[in-house]
């Protein structure tokens, strides 16, 4: 299991994990973030690569 | 025994990291070094000239995080690399050491450029850790900061001079800031809000002199006004760090040449199979334009060349068949920037500049909230929006299909 936490104070909502890992990000209709705390560990590699995006560095992968 | 040598990296920033990391998730467990010329873990530069100027700059605020798939990588911190003999397959550093290698990594980034004038106390530029920590302590409430350049670094500075409660004055040749990556409507409505927040601009000027013997008082523009100030900032672009390949026949003309692999290319047009490019040095093509090969200065730009290089080379070293797979499957990255100046949120997806001949409002109002559309033969290839977020994905999509088509 992976444990995910967005800094909401950092976020922007800009959306650029929203395309790397659509199973976990999604912006809602008022276009601000939601996102899922955990995700199975065979999301890891998506996960990285929404951290690795994410323009403000708001997502951490909590061990 | 050639098996043990490393895969080396020279250039420890966001896109040797990211490489070293696309090695592992391909396969590869063997030896990585990664040589840097700074003395800091990989970090984020982006937020050097934006709010850790303001907030305190800490490595620690800044850095990436470490992850366990790369703990086992060799860091040379503090090493620069000075040669490199791509038949013998080695690279020398500074401390006069050689180090072979079984794969060679290019990913050694750009430096700011600087003005040609005497080295006294004052002047700074941004572009590593150490020029943000060295600029933020001159930047007290008060003092007069002139910045050389209207580019978005320069840009950025000065806004978070100015929210510092610093005196501002931008000199640029340009008529606005940002003409060049934005074109004129978009760079006059920057400068508007730059001047609503007390920056003063020198625009259509270029620096005649610098005042000040031992340390910085000011600079005489080329029709003689003087500026007064206490601190310098040069923002007037970047040059490529290739000078260690100088000795190599590879294509050097604007950063490092490579294929849509990342693999480097010599002069002679010969691609390579065991030297890669990435990040801000790598000058690729990318088929969501066209076939062209440019250097990107953006910051996604490091992370997807670095997956990139890191998997193609991690199949090749695997030598389980996936090679030809793997280089096949292509490599259409969508440029992405942002730029926060003042309150002003800016964001960019593609690539503007092919587009400054057909610029054309989207939506909203240049006053306001604003999507700007940049245009090449009726396609739109860039997208810039100023205080717009998620409204802007659709554009991003729309320039994304045409990789497609
Ligand atoms: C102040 C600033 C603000 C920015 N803001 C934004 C932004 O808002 N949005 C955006 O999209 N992009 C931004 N960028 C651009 C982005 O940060 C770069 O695209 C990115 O840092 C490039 O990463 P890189 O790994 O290719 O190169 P670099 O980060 O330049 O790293 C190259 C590394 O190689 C080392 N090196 C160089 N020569 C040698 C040698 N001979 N031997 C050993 N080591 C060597 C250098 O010391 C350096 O650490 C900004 C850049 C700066 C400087
Ligand atoms: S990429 Fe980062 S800033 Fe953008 S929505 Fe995701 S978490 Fe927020």
């Amino acid at each position: 299991m992976i444990k995910i936490e967005v800094d909401m104070d950092l976020c922007q909502h800009y959306g650029q994990c929203v395309f790397e890992a659509p199973n976990l990000f999604k912006l809602n209709d008022d276009d601000k973030l939601e996102y899922h705390a955990e995700a199975d560990d065979s999301e890891l590699e998506n996960v990285e690569a929404a951290v690795d995006v994410c323009p403000m560095q708001a997502i951490r992968i909590v061990e | 025994m050639p098996d043990a040598l490393p895969v080396v990296i020279v250039g420890a920033s966001m896109g040797g990291l990211r490489t070293a990391e696309a090695l592992r998730r391909a396969g590869y467990s063997g030896p990585v070094t990664v040589i840097g010329e700074e003395l800091h873990a990989p970090y984020n530069r982006p937020p050097l000239s934006k709010d850790v100027l303001s907030t305190g700059v800490s490595h620690e605020a800044v850095a990436f995080p470490a992850r366990a798939a790369t703990a086992d990588v060799t860091w040379m911190l503090g090493a620069r690399a000075i040669s490199a003999d791509l038949e013998a397959r080695t690279v020398t550093t500074d401390d006069g050491r050689e180090h072979p290698w079984r794969a060679l990594v290019i990913a050694t980034g750009l430096r700011a450029r600087r003005l040609d004038l005497p080295l006294i106390a004052g002047r700074h530029c941004v572009r590593t850790l150490d020029d943000a920590m060295a600029l933020r302590d001159e930047l007290v409430p008060g003092a007069r900061v002139v910045v050389v350049g209207a580019g978005f670094i320069g840009c950025e500075v000065a806004a978070t001079a100015r929210k510092l409660g610093c005196e501002v004055t931008i000199v640029a040749p340009g008529a606005d800031p940002l003409i060049r990556p934005l074109g004129a409507e978009l760079g006059a409505e920057l400068r508007r809000r730059h001047e609503a927040h007390g920056v003063s601009f020198q625009l259509g000027r270029t620096v005649a002199a610098m005042l000040g013997e031992s340390a910085f008082e000011g600079l005489q523009l080329d029709d003689g006004t003087i500026v007064p100030g206490d601190v310098l900032v040069e923002a007037i672009g970047s040059e490529c760090n290739t000078h260690w390949l100088d000795a190599t026949d590879l294509d050097l003309t604007d950063g490092v040449l490579a294929d849509a692999a990342l693999r480097a290319v010599s002069t002679d047009g010969t691609v390579s199979h065991d030297v890669f490019v990435v990040g801000d040095i790598a000058r690729f093509p990318n088929l969501l334009f066209d076939g062209v090969a440019r250097r990107v200065e953006h910051w996604n730009i490091p992370t997807d060349t670095g997956k990139r290089a890191g998997a193609v080379l991690g199949a090749g070293l695997a030598a389980d068949g996936s090679f030809d797979e793997v280089v096949a499957k292509g490599f259409t990255p969508m440029p992405a920037f942002w730029s926060n100046q003042f309150e002003m949120s800016l964001q960019a997806y593609g690539l503007p500049g092919l587009g400054a001949g057909d610029i054309r409002i989207l939506e909203g109002e240049l006053s306001g909230a604003v999507a700007v559309g940049y245009y090449r033969a009726e396609r739109l290839v860039g997208v810039v929006g100023l205080g717009l977020k998620a409204e802007l994905l659709p554009y991003r999509q729309e320039i994304a299909a045409h990789a497609a088509s």
